[in-house]
């Protein structure tokens, strides 16, 4: 319990500590971060909202890099500023700084030991449950909104994405430009 | 100098990866293999197996891997920091103008545009890494009825207690701990 106050007290601190927890944890690529970062930040620490951590996904993707080490700036800097990004951005790296410093040392022994790809394709699955969840919680996010174009531009994307192949990064400017077509329009109906 | 070459190498891999993960390997192969000859094509792929088998962004993976061959633990800290040199750059400058400019009209119609999209991106990963999960492989097999039904249920059970616990982290080290335990049993 007292270790938790000290922890809530201590941004900070916080920061660096639970991105260094969750970076040790991001099995299966960059957007794995994303709802474990979304559980913590979002919903158990409440210090950003679940919109901003849309948008800032959105700017990690589209950012060269990492995913994880954008993602984490982006969460970082929100929270407290640069010394947060610093934070966070240490958090992130340096778990798999260590694990591969490690792991590069003797990798055949762990590449061919059937009990650690036994647990990592475990591992695997449980990821890919973790994003479902994330998945069902943004859709009924974006629903919410009662906004037909959203929901347009959400199938529209996936199957832009997954069906056909088509860059994230195009699929985002395209996006970001509807958005700016219908600002447009529903303001002038509005004026 | 090798710690400069380490460095450079890895701030163009860091500079020209839009997109993150996967989009990262063939600039990675370009730099390390043709380039340099830091790994041969083995090796190349033996961090490819690496990077999908340890935490952490596949690019951090591999200057930590390729640094710690080429120059020791040094060269991995070198080789990591030239790889997330751009991002904190561009990235902390890409959020201050965030902070600064989110609450404009325009901005913020362009953020709400940008969110559906999002979302498809993340259900797009969810697909890929359910294949692999439950394949084993990147693409769907010819014949879907191969899967492997200890993924597929420990994945569903990973999935009740995720919604209902909402603790990703206990749920994905839970999954690592039961594909053990079920690998023991005669099935």
């Amino acid at each position: 319990m007292k270790a938790r106050d000290i922890l809530k007290n201590n941004k900070l601190l916080t920061l660096f500590l639970s991105t260094f927890r969750l970076s040790a944890c991001t099995f299966g690529g960059g957007f794995v971060i994303i709802p474990l970062m979304r559980s913590l930040f979002v919903q158990k620490l409440h210090w950003i909202e679940d919109e901003e951590m849309l948008d800032m996904t959105a700017i990690a993707q589209s950012s060269p890099g990492a995913i994880a080490v954008n993602a984490s700036i982006l969460v970082g800097y929100n929270v407290a500023g640069f010394p947060g990004a610093l934070m966070t951005v240490l958090g992130t790296i340096l778990p798999p700084l260590i694990i591969i410093s490690v792991i590069s040392v003797f990798y055949q022994a762990f590449r061919d030991n059937p009990y650690v790809s036994i647990v990592m394709s475990g591992m695997l699955c449980g990821v890919a449950a973790v994003i479902l969840d994330v998945v069902i919680d943004m859709t009924a996010g974006i629903l919410k909104r009662r906004k037909v174009l959203y929901v347009l531009m959400l199938i529209g994307a996936f199957v832009a994405v997954r069906g056909f192949g088509v860059s994230i990064i195009l699929v985002l400017l395209v996006c970001g430009l509807l958005g700016v077509l219908d600002a447009k329009r529903t303001g002038k109906e509005k004026a | 100098m090798i710690y400069f070459e380490l460095f450079w190498a890895f701030l163009q891999i860091g500079l020209f990866s839009i997109g993150g993960g996967y989009a990262a390997m063939p600039l990675i192969q370009e730099q390390v293999v043709d380039l340099h000859h830091w790994l041969t094509m083995t090796g190349f792929a033996d961090i490819t197996t690496i990077a999908e088998m340890t935490p952490g962004p596949i690019a951090i993976n591999a200057a930590t891997f390729v640094g710690t061959q080429v120059a020791g633990l040094p060269g991995a800290v070198i080789a990591t920091l030239g790889c997330i040199f751009p991002s904190c750059i561009i990235v902390m400058t890409l959020a201050y103008l965030y902070n600064r400019f989110r609450g404009l009209q325009m901005i913020q119609a362009v953020l709400a545009a940008l969110r559906p999209a999002v979302v498809a991106m993340i259900a797009s990963a969810f697909v890929s890494l359910l294949i692999l999960a439950l394949y084993g492989q990147h693409d769907l097999p010819a014949d879907l009825t191969t899967l492997d039904l200890r993924a597929l249920a420990i994945f569903l059970l990973a999935f009740v207690a995720v919604r209902r616990f909402k603790k990703p982290i206990l749920v994905m080290a839970a999954s690592g701990a039961l594909a053990l335990i079920l690998s023991f049993l005669p099935l």
